[in-house]
């Protein structure tokens, strides 16, 4: 071995071992707060996330990327706590990951069978991206093996697998109409293991490495909803939580961007925001080290986190009853003419609101019970 | 001696999926072959599409390159529909699409192309006070201390004992390429870290502008972020204040840390300005309007095409120049293999004729035929494009910018002006224009800001929002330099509709393949000329022309179908 360091021990602890390395014991568990509070657990539980880390090896992460656009492996690259550093130096050991690994082809194939064969039964599959089904899957090949057969593979020996992203969700962009490649997600093609969907195009990376950490504290993934997406992150309405609810409640509305209205802030129902209609984190975790989030930057939310959004979600400036996914015509019209009323009486906007969560569970069974979305 | 046969698949620290198959002969490349092997067919997708949202799908094509498709694909329709943006919307722009550049190009460096130079094995035996005199002498930066890059050793030597060494496994440590002095490579893999925590702080400009990165928002007619000083959901003084902030901050890191280890890097690897060079033609279509989108004359990175290497003369470029192939790709054109089509009349039918997976070689085909990617011309000439080729242009015309920092980073190195058609020059020039584009973002926030003081808060115009305003049919072109070089997107819009949709995208013209003349792209081109590789287990030198083109394949690959019919059959041999 040309290593001349000091070994990891036999039996020590990642904090005993951070400690070594200069990270002291009360910022190991500022970090165990953190996280703690990323998850949405009691700050009670602090103690046991940072004894469950401290016992840790770093565990194999495998991360495959099939069909994709690479933006969730950026996102995670933003992740503020832990930061990317941390994460890949720390807490996993990620054994395979194209966008970051030093060597290429044979040599990264070849680390990777190794590091599956070695943690059979115990490594972490993270997947972006999805897989083609037609034509044999040879929309997407790496190293000479279609995506499905990657897939597949490492998914026999996977301890979790977790489906980061719109493409591994559900297809995203490629599988929107016509999904000229047959493009599906993870699911749809791993059926024997449950599959945890970090929904989102990209999702936040708090989200995808809070969820990592769950599951190396508790040593089982989070609780999920309908669509298999942790409760933690995906278990609220965006317009329940939206700073601008107030202005929706009060029948504030923007009418056309950059108006007086959008230069006061007020809602962007109007002008076609999903947010009635979409279950995920923005308006609470927020982006990039808790900036800011597509509303709050004026532009009304595409709905990305929810399957099928680019089919279901738009016309994007279109407004949410007229839009493609919403429920059968009659619904939509009902759902519309309360929604007119709720523009200026806030106890109507809120019965309308409510069923607009009620369509949007209904299309969400519809969609896991194999049902098409009429876009 | 006999002819090896090389094949890099994965090629790693890129975007996508990418192949590389090659032959050697006594330690030089005699061949090469580039293969993209994803397909998603998103320009399909586009169709029946409002034009209003083309620019959230475009985006999607790529999450490396976000922002570049999405502007891109606002100016396409704007430019079908009439619509001239505001100057403070054109000015959010470039200052969300500068920073795209500035932030990429620094990851480019360190995350995706510095581990071809820097041996990170190599840096737990460097001696720490050695690394701080180094970097002491060529950077003012603070964290230079001899304890600084102590700390930073001795967390990778704890992490290399454990004996899980992640990323780094089976990387080609101690390979004879590798020539840095530990001590410089110990520096490298400090700012290999450091350059991690730069990245999300600086962009997080696009989050107030846009409400997330990757993929900020944006907006036909302008962009959705209003500015009231006297609101706390708008643009107002707290947000101009932190955008001020990762502006100076991203500049400090340009100019203390990225530019300093370019060149002392650089300084060891000489050789490379003489290796690579490829194809000699190089295009810009210019980039950061700064009097509207019509004046391209008063563009931040000037426009023009430069033939044979010949800097005394830029030609103009005219988008119907351009031309797509498909001899080695897996389509068919309604002219035959040999035809070309300028994107405006494009078509695309997706016809895999490859060997059935799991495959061997793709390079021996009957049909020739060996990727998705097409194969685009310039007044039928492959062209490079990116840093390389917009420096290259506005050098050539002269810039005083450019040709100034050019012929210091020349001297600095002790080269001539030859050394820039290379694979070093490539990655030199990434690094040039970083430094001017992180300094011009001072000048339009400025700008913003002089302009909002004088009571023009307007970033949107809706005079075309409404379809029942637009022509029954409209054509638009959306140009656009990106980070990875030139970029068009050609849209037409029918009765309110995409009717088609087509981009011509950086990594198309640099990964291009064979076209009917048997003309071979860049990347081929660039690993043929003059290019050793002294292992072929071991590819190092192949890495390393081929991450200074910085390429991102997810981009490249597309498909559009005029008559909006799905997918032809495929056959498998």
């Amino acid at each position: 071995m040309f290593f001349n360091g000091v070994a990891w021990k036999d039996g020590e602890g990642l904090a005993a071992h951070l400690e070594r390395r200069g990270v002291s014991r009360r910022e190991f568990l500022t970090f165990c707060a953190e996280m703690t509070a990323i998850l949405g657990l009691s700050t009670a539980l602090t103690p046991r996330i940072a004894e469950a880390l401290e016992k840790a090896r770093r565990p194999s992460v495998i991360w495959l990327q099939l069909q994709e656009c690479t933006g969730c492996v950026e996102s995670v690259l933003r992740t503020s706590d832990p930061t990317i550093g941390d994460l890949l130096l720390d807490v996993i050991s990620l054994d395979f990951q194209e966008t970051l690994m030093a060597g290429a082809g044979y040599a990264v194939e070849d680390a990777k069978e190794a590091a599956m064969k070695e943690n059979f039964g115990k490594y972490i599959l993270l997947v972006t991206g999805s897989v083609p089904t037609k034509d044999d899957g040879i929309y997407c090949t790496i190293a000479g093996r279609t995506a499905r057969e990657h897939l597949e593979h490492a998914a026999e020996g996977a301890a979790a697998i977790v489906a980061i992203g719109a493409c591994a969700h559900f297809g995203s962009v490629q599988s929107a109409r016509p999904n000229p490649t047959g493009a599906v997600g993870v699911d749809q093609i791993i059926k024997n293991k449950p599959v945890v969907n970090i929904a989102g195009c990209p999702p936040i990376a708090d989200v995808i490495t809070g969820t990592l950490v769950h599951f190396l504290t508790f040593g089982r993934l989070p609780d999920l909803d309908g669509d298999n997406r942790p409760l933690f992150a995906y278990g609220s309405r965006i317009h329940d939580q939206c700073p601008r609810r107030a202005k929706f409640d009060a029948g504030q509305f923007v009418e056309m961007f950059d108006d007086e209205a959008a230069r006061k802030g007020y809602c962007l129902y109007h002008v076609g925001c999903k947010g009635p209609a979409t279950f995920s984190p923005c308006p609470i975790f927020m982006w990039n080290g808790h900036t800011s989030f597509p509303i709050g930057a004026g532009h009304p939310c595409i709905g990305c986190t929810e399957r099928n959004f680019w089919d279901t979600m738009s016309p994007f400036y279109t407004r949410l009853p007229d839009v493609y996914g919403v429920g059968v015509e009659k619904t939509a019209d009902t759902l519309g003419a309360a929604l007119a009323i709720g523009a200026v009486a806030g106890v109507a906007a809120h019965a309308a609101a409510t069923g607009i969560h009620q369509i949007q569970s209904r299309r969400r069974e519809a969609a896991a019970s194999g049902g098409k979305s009429n876009g | 001696m006999a002819k090896t046969k090389v094949v890099v698949d994965p090629i790693t620290r890129i975007e996508g999926h990418l192949r590389i198959e090659a032959q050697s002969e006594a330690g030089m490349i005699t061949d090469a072959w580039s293969s993209s092997t994803q397909f998603r067919g998103i320009e399909l997708v586009m169709q029946g599409r409002d034009p209003r949202d083309a620019w959230a799908f475009t985006q999607r094509i790529c999450g490396v390159c976000t922002v570049v498709h999405a502007v891109a694909s606002c100016r396409a329709v704007e430019d079908a529909l009439g619509i001239t943006i505001p100057p403070n919307a054109n000015i959010i722009r470039n200052l969300v699409h500068g920073m795209q550049f500035v932030q990429d190009h620094v990851i480019h460096f360190y995350h995706l192309h510095a581990l071809d130079w820097v041996d990170v094995i190599s840096a737990l035996s460097a001696n720490p006070d050695d690394s701080a005199a180094i970097a002491k002498k060529i950077s003012p930066w603070p964290n230079n201390s001899a304890s600084y890059f102590k700390q930073v050793q001795d967390r990778i030597k704890t992490f290399a004992a454990g004996g899980q060494l992640g990323i780094f496994t089976n990387g080609y440590w101690g390979h004879p390429a590798y020539k840095l002095p530990p001590a410089v490579n110990l520096l490298a893999v400090a700012h290999y870290l450091e350059a991690l925590d730069w990245q999300r702080d600086v962009i997080r400009l696009h989050t107030i502008f846009g409400g997330k990165n990757p993929h900020p928002n944006f907006l036909v007619g302008g962009m959705a972020s209003a500015i009231n000083l006297d609101n706390d959901m708008t643009i107002n003084a707290v947000k101009l204040a932190e955008i001020k902030g990762m502006i100076t901050r991203a500049k400090k890191f340009v100019d203390e840390v990225y530019i300093p280890d370019l060149l002392a890097i650089a300084g060891f690897y000489k050789e490379w300005a003489s290796i690579g060079g490829g194809t000699p033609n190089y295009m810009s279509v210019g980039e950061f309007p700064q009097a509207g989108i019509k004046d391209v004359d008063k563009l931040f990175f000037p426009r023009g095409v430069i033939l044979n290497n010949d800097l005394s003369k830029v030609l103009p470029y005219d988008h119907m120049g351009v031309t797509e192939g498909i001899t080695s790709a897996w389509y068919t054109y309604s002219g035959g293999d040999k035809a070309v089509l300028h994107p405006y009349q494009g078509e695309t039918k997706a016809n895999y004729t490859g060997p059935k997976p799991p495959w061997e070689f793709l390079q021996d085909q009957k049909d020739g035929k060996y990727t998705w990617m097409k194969s685009p011309r310039y007044n039928g000439k492959p062209m490079q494009v990116g840093p390389l080729s917009r420096m290259l242009v506005a050098y050539g015309l002269g810039d005083k910018q450019v040709v100034d920092t050019v012929n210091f980073v020349l001297k600095t190195l002790g080269v001539g002006p030859a050394a820039l058609f290379s694979t070093l020059g490539r990655t030199a020039a990434r690094g040039i224009e970083t430094k001017l584009l992180a300094a011009q973002m001072e000048v339009w926030f400025d700008d913003l800001v002089t302009r909002v003081k004088s009571g023009d808060t307007k970033t949107f115009d809706g005079s075309k929002w409404e379809p029942s305003s637009w022509p029954k049919k409209a054509q638009g072109y959306g140009w656009l330099d990106a980070p990875r070089g030139s970029l068009g997107h050609w849209v037409t819009i029918e009765d309110e509709k995409i009717s088609h949709y087509q981009c011509v995208v950086p990594s198309t013209w640099n990964c291009s393949p064979r076209d009917a003349q048997g003309v071979k792209g860049p990347y081929e081109a660039a690993l043929t000329d003059h290019h050793p590789l002294a292992d072929p287990k071991r590819p190092l030198e192949i890495l390393r022309t081929i991450h200074s083109f910085d390429p991102c394949m997810a981009c490249g690959v597309h498909v559009i179908d005029v008559n909006g019919d799905l997918l032809a059959e495929v056959k498998v041999q």
